[in-house]
């Protein structure tokens, strides 16, 4: 059992301990423009986890199938981006189609995704660390979760400060910031668990 | 008169319409890098060469790219750029290469090179245009620098990895970590925000009258 040991060790610490947006820095553009709302940050979330779990297995058959027999490696960046972009736009012509919905939930959020900067950072950390197929997917999947855990947490607090009166300069990016600060330091918290597991 | 224009839009994008205190984007970098001083040298002066760059290739091609395929297009740019950085960075400085990671390709979604191809360059002729993208890879470059200065002198007691603190100095791990960052960027914009209302209207005034 220890491969799926293994995957779960992936995909754990993707959720908490190196959570991408807490303990990476990315997808912070998006992170503190549609924290405002719980409604507004349970979409993007949603999307983030679906569009980061599917391109992170998808880069990876690229890259490994690809890239690396081609010797074209240092053609990732671009490759990851096509991938991305051509992936969230194919998502939102099937969701346009099938289901109204959905669409009108997600819709808007999907083409904000491409350039979320957690998603890409997700496909270059699963190439450096030299993950499998089964890693890459808990990692992407993890990565997701992760951010959209973040910002769903970030929008709940935001939203009960709507009214709170905050020093003056320090309104809007400023106070989230340091929100997002002592998140991180209850992230930092979940780092004993890892290790003293199995 | 041309010259005027340059140096107005160089002086905007470096103080008053400062990518990262003005719309607080890209700071994803900002952070991630900012622990140690020589790695965050190395990381502004990409993002300056792919932000300028990028910005005249982008208003150089503005009249040929087709409006739907845009985005792409200027996608496409930036990231042969960042390419041409990362693979520079290898041959010229491995282990800074290795220490930053996945970062310098995260160049290529940093919304500061994006948003000055879509807000400029797209508009204007290609030497405005590299002006400001010089401008405003400078201007976050500054804001950048600054924080790394800060977070390296507190959290290790070293500048550009000489130590400047005696040993009474005790270090702020906290600093080097992740949540030291998000502080530092916290109070280092309540500052100068604290600092430029007062120059801001007027400036807003000038703007308005133009």
């Amino acid at each position: 059992m220890p491969e799926s040991m293994n995957l779960f060790a992936v995909f754990f610490s993707a959720v908490f301990t190196g959570n991408i947006l807490l303990t990476n820095y990315l997808g912070m553009c998006s992170f503190l423009g549609a924290s405002r709302e719980v409604k507004t940050a349970l979409g993007l979330g949603t999307a983030v986890v679906f569009v980061m779990a599917a391109t992170g297995a998808l880069n990876w058959l690229i890259y490994c199938l690809v890239l690396v027999p081609l010797d074209l490696v240092y053609l990732r960046f671009i490759v990851f981006i096509v991938v991305i972009a051509a992936f969230v736009q194919v998502v939102e012509m099937i969701i346009e189609r099938t289901s109204e919905r959905l669409h009108a939930a997600l819709g808007i959020f999907l083409p904000l995704i491409t350039v979320n900067c957690a998603i890409m950072g997700a496909s270059l950390f699963m190439v450096i660390r030299n993950y499998g197929l089964g890693e890459a997917f808990a990692y992407g999947t993890g990565s997701g979760l992760g951010w959209a855990l973040a910002i769903l947490a970030m929008a709940g607090i935001r939203q009960k400060m709507a009214k709170a009166r905050v020093p003056r300069g320090l309104e809007g990016a400023g106070i989230t910031l340091i929100i997002a600060g002592i998140m991180a330091l209850a992230f930092v918290g979940f780092n004993g668990m890892l290790s003293a597991g199995p | 008169m041309t010259s005027g224009r340059i140096k107005r839009i160089m002086l905007g994008g470096i103080g008053r319409d400062n990518p990262v205190f003005a719309q607080v984007l890209g700071i994803c970098s900002t952070l991630a890098v900012t622990n140690v001083l020589r790695n965050t040298v190395v990381m502004c002066l990409g993002l300056v060469f792919t932000l300028a760059l990028s910005n005249l290739t982008v208003s150089a091609l503005r009249r040929l790219m087709p409006a739907r395929v845009r985005m792409m297009a200027e996608v496409l740019v930036i990231a042969c750029y960042v390419i041409i950085v990362d693979i520079a960075l290898k041959a010229l400085a491995p282990d800074i290469s290795r220490q930053l990671g996945p970062y310098v390709g995260l160049i290529i979604t940093n919304c500061i090179v994006m948003g000055r191809a879509e807000a400029f360059a797209l508009s204007n002729p290609p030497l405005p245009s590299l002006a400001d993208g010089v401008a405003a890879g400078i201007g976050y470059s500054c804001v950048l620098l600054v924080i790394a200065f800060f977070r390296e002198l507190l959290g290790s007691g070293t500048v550009w990895g000489a130590r400047v603190l005696g040993e009474w100095w005790t270090n702020w791990a906290i600093m080097v970590m992740a949540p030291g960052a998000f502080f530092m960027l916290a109070v280092f914009i309540w500052i100068v925000k604290g600092a430029i209302p007062r120059a801001g209207n007027a400036a807003g005034k000038e703007s308005g009258k133009q």
